[in-house]
């Protein structure tokens, strides 16, 4: 058991530095390869307006010029232990987690990212709990009821979920709800938990109904296939001829195999959800990290799109981690394997 | 099983009536190519402290039956008529609740393959509990002490240890011992097995049918086995039912089916299978043509077409049923051949060649 | 011993050997741990020693792990063997490539358990007997459908039932059709591995006389894989029986019936269920304890002493050797049952 756990935080921990590398290419080397100069990188650092030698000692004080991988360490270690930044005029401490300075706000970048974070979290933690509880109690219920009507009403609702674009529903919701009937608060509403959880979950109620749609139609079409696998096992057919009553075959043996492969879509799904999610965070003016993101592509803000990728990646590292320890939890033949 | 021939034959006490009586059972379920007529009118019956061997091919009808004496064939998917008596009570007109009570209480099973038939990520003892909780009012610690006994008694070694482990961890032969126990968990009246032995190895399958054995003396319980090997039902059953397509076609005790069968489909798996206790013959006699489909049976005898006697019944086996009708000593024959003849074949044409 | 030859029974050899097997060997590696590092292996075959004489059946029959069906796989060089040499029609097969294997695949075919997953569904009957042709580019007489059509007949089945497929089949049918497939290319030697065990038994009963009447109309020799006893009396003309990956007794079926010497065989045969209710009781039953070993980690020397009544010290720490013990009946037992009476050893 302890070399799985071992094993499974070395794969995520390699995972990650192959993100970074990636990223870091993408961003650092890639450009170089097509053509652009050290110049060339360094004049986003300084503005439209800066002169041909500015512009050149910011690509020599910002290293561009250094061979790749002794900027990758460079990078690397300022998120290891932080960096000392040379701003030209004054000098800087950029503390650990030092995914450098905002083109555009010149504030560093990962306090930012903190706080657009913990908006995305709200936003993707209370539409899982919603989607999975929904989800699951429709697949399972159709499972169980296969063909009926409500069956065949709840998948072509669950099609009818899938297909619909969230900027689409968003905005409805926005119009009706919120303009429409004042049942909800107005888009672009936060409000810490911390603060308030009641006002946070009020705000919050139309987003995650809407992110929730979505998922809620993907978990209840997934269940549904899982249960009726799992249904026809053989040691559901004993689970009967025991004489145990129907809900405890569905719940405790017939639901507890379904699950196992939801988790790992779980864990996937929650994962790039808290990355950002993009599209319900514009469509209700958020501010999360789908927003800072899309930002950082409008505004040419490397710094800003690099750091929410990297944060996205060890989100999605983070609950694979998390789901395979579970899995472990789950499945007695994994712990022993 | 110390009875002697003599004494078998008259099977039923009086006083006390058939424990399980099974009176023209019909399973039908209805697909889109037809109705599947797995079981077609059948009728046996089980006594405690006996085993019914049930014999037959795949789509004989065999598990079918023993489903549905359990009640396990989904609500609505099966149409069920007939009469199932468990100790007088009539399990096909009773409520799906009524039979769930009865269920692991007084009817209980174990399956082919033990290692599906187990739920992966419980443990065995936790199984074991389970069945036990569900119909005795008692603790958990209660439960646990009493899943350790039963692992104990079906001859697990080191049955406290052995209660935390999960299936995977368990041999084969060791998970269908666990089945057992679990099954006997609740000291029921009858007990079927359903292709007990199949999935298992040969030495294994000798440890698990004397263990049947074993227990079933200790118990007292009524025991329908149901296999496709004639081999396993000789070494246990006191009484054998021979289905072909969803009926019976052969009724006796085990003496009475291997000594003196008089069904031709009874002789046909006698002369398949290669006997270890007789020299070798140099061929096998197998049964012609493939079981029927069970949506389209044949009219008249359903084993007609393959029947090598066919022509000696003037044509009445392609056109009438044949019933299960007791042709002496409680052996009922389902078979348009003139008995006199049938006594004849056997003894004159199939005996010889085995 | 009454008989001279005690080696490897060179001289009781009746015909050629088709295929020859020495010290054959296959582990399966166990990896675990962080760097995966091999801890373990699965001793599924280890150290076999057999010849296969042409047109004879040689049954190999044991209980789950006992390493038959590898073996059947190591013989068709469906896996490559850990250590040790086959040898086919002189020619030693061992580690020849995929590419230069091919061409011997006419030579070696293998007939599987399970004739539902064996063929290909979305492939007509005449596609999948045919498949040999093409794989192997040969070109028949008349053309590949008369060739598969005649195939078809030569198994029992409807040559006019070419263009359908296999779930239009019973299971009998189908492990037809897969004997068709493999007759093909007129095989010498076929692997049958199980052939019949997945077949209702009057059914049983049809692929085993198939299988004979195919033996001596097409000269073929078989490797027959069974765990069923009853069957491979029937069908052999000599039996190995393995445990453990081992072959613990090989002899003539008749020597080997009447006179099973290894205790492991006498107890197989004892546990072999037979149709007849005297049997209940006048039967001496021998009845091993518990389940056969994992072969990842065989019990030492004598790898059945565990489960074994006549186990002594000495088994427990030397491997017993297959010797001949009877003329065509070798056995690896420290203290072998049903001894030659007049033995004039020592």
């Amino acid at each position: 058991m302890l070399a799985y756990v071992i094993r499974r935080l070395i794969a995520a921990v390699g995972l990650l530095f192959v993100v970074s590398v990636i990223t870091f290419s993408i961003f650092y080397l890639v450009p170089r390869l097509a053509g652009v100069s050290a110049e060339g990188l360094a004049s986003r650092y300084v503005g439209r307006t800066a002169t041909a030698a500015t512009v050149a000692a910011t690509a020599r004080r910002m290293g561009f010029d250094d061979p790749i991988y002794v900027q990758y360490g460079r990078f690397a270690k300022g998120i290891f232990v932080g960096e000392d930044i040379d701003l030209g005029a004054e000098k800087d401490h950029c503390p650990a987690p030092c995914l450098g300075y905002s083109f555009v706000t010149k504030q560093p970048v990962f306090p930012e990212l903190v706080d657009r974070a913990k908006v995305t979290f709200s936003l993707a933690a209370g539409a899982a709990v919603i989607w999975v509880v929904f989800g699951i109690a429709v697949g399972v219920l159709s499972a169980l009821r296969r063909g009926s009507l409500f069956d065949r009403a709840a998948m072509t609702v669950a099609l009818a979920g899938v297909s619909l674009p969230v900027f689409w529903t968003g905005l409805i919701a926005l119009t009706f709800f919120s303009y429409r009937w004042g049942l909800a608060p107005p888009g672009g509403t936060f409000v810490p938990f911390t603060q308030n959880p009641l006002s946070w979950a009020h705000a919050l109620m139309l987003p995650w109904i809407t992110l929730a749609l979505l998922f809620s139609a993907q978990y209840a079409r997934l269940t549904r296939a899982g249960m009726l696998e799992t249904m026809g096992e053989d040691y559901i057919r004993t689970a009967r001829a025991k004489g145990l009553p129907e809900r405890k075959v569905v719940v405790k043996h017939g639901l507890r195999g379904a699950l196992t492969p939801l988790l790992t879509i779980f864990g996937l799904d929650f994962g790039l959800l808290i990355g950002g999610a993009v599209l319900t965070e514009s469509a209700f003016g958020l501010n999360g990290l789908g927003k800072y993101a899309v930002d950082g592509i409008r505004g040419n803000d490397l710094p800003k799109v690099m750091g929410v990728t990297l944060l996205a990646a060890l989100f999605v590292a983070l609950a694979n981690l998390v789901v395979d320890l579970l899995y472990a939890v789950v499945d007695p033949r994994v712990r022993a394997k | 099983m110390t009875i002697t021939t003599d004494e078998r034959t008259h099977w039923s006490t009086p006083g006390a009536g058939p424990f399980l009586q099974v009176k023209d059972l019909q399973v039908h379920f209805p697909t889109d190519d037809g109705v599947v007529k797995s079981v077609d009118g059948l009728s046996f019956s089980v006594e405690r402290g006996k085993t019914l061997g049930i014999v037959g091919e795949s789509g004989s009808g065999k598990s079918v039956t023993s489903m549905s004496v359990m009640g396990l064939h989904k609500a609505g998917a099966a149409k069920i008529s007939g009469q199932i008596l468990l100790d007088g009570q009539d399990l096909v007109a009773a409520s799906r609740e009524e039979v769930r009570q009865l269920r692991g209480k007084r009817m209980a099973m174990i399956f082919q393959d033990p290692l599906s038939a187990m739920h992966p990520y419980y443990s065995v003892g936790n199984q074991i509990i389970e069945a036990y909780r569900v119909h005795n009012d008692v603790s958990k610690k209660q439960a646990r002490a009493h899943a350790i006994e039963m692992l104990d008694r079906v001859g697990i070694p080191e049955p406290h240890s052995r209660v935390d482990s999960y299936p995977h961890q368990y041999s084969g032969g060791m998970r269908q011992r666990a089945m057992i126990a679990m099954a006997l968990s609740c000291d029921p009246d009858l007990l079927i097995a359903d292709e007990p032995t199949t999935a298992l190895d040969v030495t294994v399958q000798a440890q698990i049918l004397d263990l049947i054995r074993d227990l079933q003396k200790e118990f007292n319980s009524a025991v329908i086995l149901i296999t496709h090997d004639l081999g396993v039902v000789a070494e246990l059953a006191d009484h054998i039912l021979v289905m072909y397509a969803g009926r019976g076609a052969e009724y006796g005790s085990a003496e009475q089916i291997f000594n003196d069968p008089e069904h031709p489909y009874t002789w046909g798996l006698l002369g398949s299978m290669p006997r270890m206790d007789r020299d070798r013959t140099e061929r096998l006699m197998p049964i012609k043509g493939t079981p029927p489909s069970l949506i389209n049976v044949p009219v008249g005898c359903a084993f007609s077409p393959r029947c090598a006697f066919e022509a000696n019944t003037g044509g009445r086996a392609r056109t009438e049923r044949p019933e299960l009708l007791d042709a002496g000593q409680a052996h009922l024959v389902a078979c348009h051949l003139p008995q006199a003849q049938r006594l004849q074949i056997w003894r004159d044409e199939i005996a010889p060649k085995l | 011993m009454a008989l001279t030859e005690t080696t490897s029974g060179t001289a009781d050899r009746e015909a050629a050997d088709l295929l020859t097997v020495s010290g054959l060997v296959k582990h399966f590696p166990i990896r675990k741990g962080v760097l995966q590092r091999q801890v373990a292996a699965v001793q599924a075959v280890d150290g076999l020693d057999f010849a296969v004489r042409q047109g004879e059946t040689l049954s190999l029959v044991g209980e789950s792990g006992c390493g038959k069906s590898t073996t059947g796989r190591l013989l068709t060089r469906l896996e490559e063997p850990t250590a040790g040499t086959i040898t086919f029609e002189g020619r030693d097969i061992s580690h020849l490539s995929e590419g230069q294997m091919r061409p011997l695949r006419r030579d070696i075919q293998m007939i599987f358990q399970d004739p539902y997953s064996s063929l290909n569904p979305r492939h007509t009957v005449g596609k999948i007997v045919g498949a040999p042709y093409r794989l192997q580019g040969v070109e028949p007489e008349g053309g590949v459908k008369k060739a598969v059509q005649a195939q078809l007949e030569l198994v029992g089945l409807n040559p006019e039932h070419y263009n359908r497929y296999p779930h239009e089949f019973s299971g009998g049918q189908r492990q037809r059709i897969g004997i068709a497939r493999t007759l093909a290319l007129k095989p010498k030697l076929i692997v049958a591995d199980e052939p019949v065990s997945a077949l209702d038994v009057s059914i049983q009963a049809q692929v085993v006389n198939l299988l004979e009447d195919l033996q001596e109309e097409l000269d073929l020799t078989y490797v027959f894989i069974a765990h069923d006893l009853s069957v491979v009396r029937h069908v052999s003309d000599r039996v190995a029986v393995m445990y453990l990956g081992k072959i613990v007794e090989i002899a003539d079926r008749e020597s080997l019936y009447s006179f099973p010497m290894h205790p492991y065989t006498v107890a197989l045969m004892s546990a072999v269920p037979v149709p007849d209710t005297r049997r209940r009781t006048q039967r001496e039953r021998i009845r091993l304890q518990g389940d056969v070993p994992s072969p990842i980690n065989p019990p030492p020397a004598c790898r059945f002493h565990t489960r074994c009544w006549k186990a002594q010290e000495v088994c427990r720490t030397e491997e017993p050797a297959l010797v001949q013990l009877r003329r065509g009946h070798r056995v690896a037992c420290h203290f072998p049952e049903n001894l030659p009476l007049a033995s004039p050893e020592a």
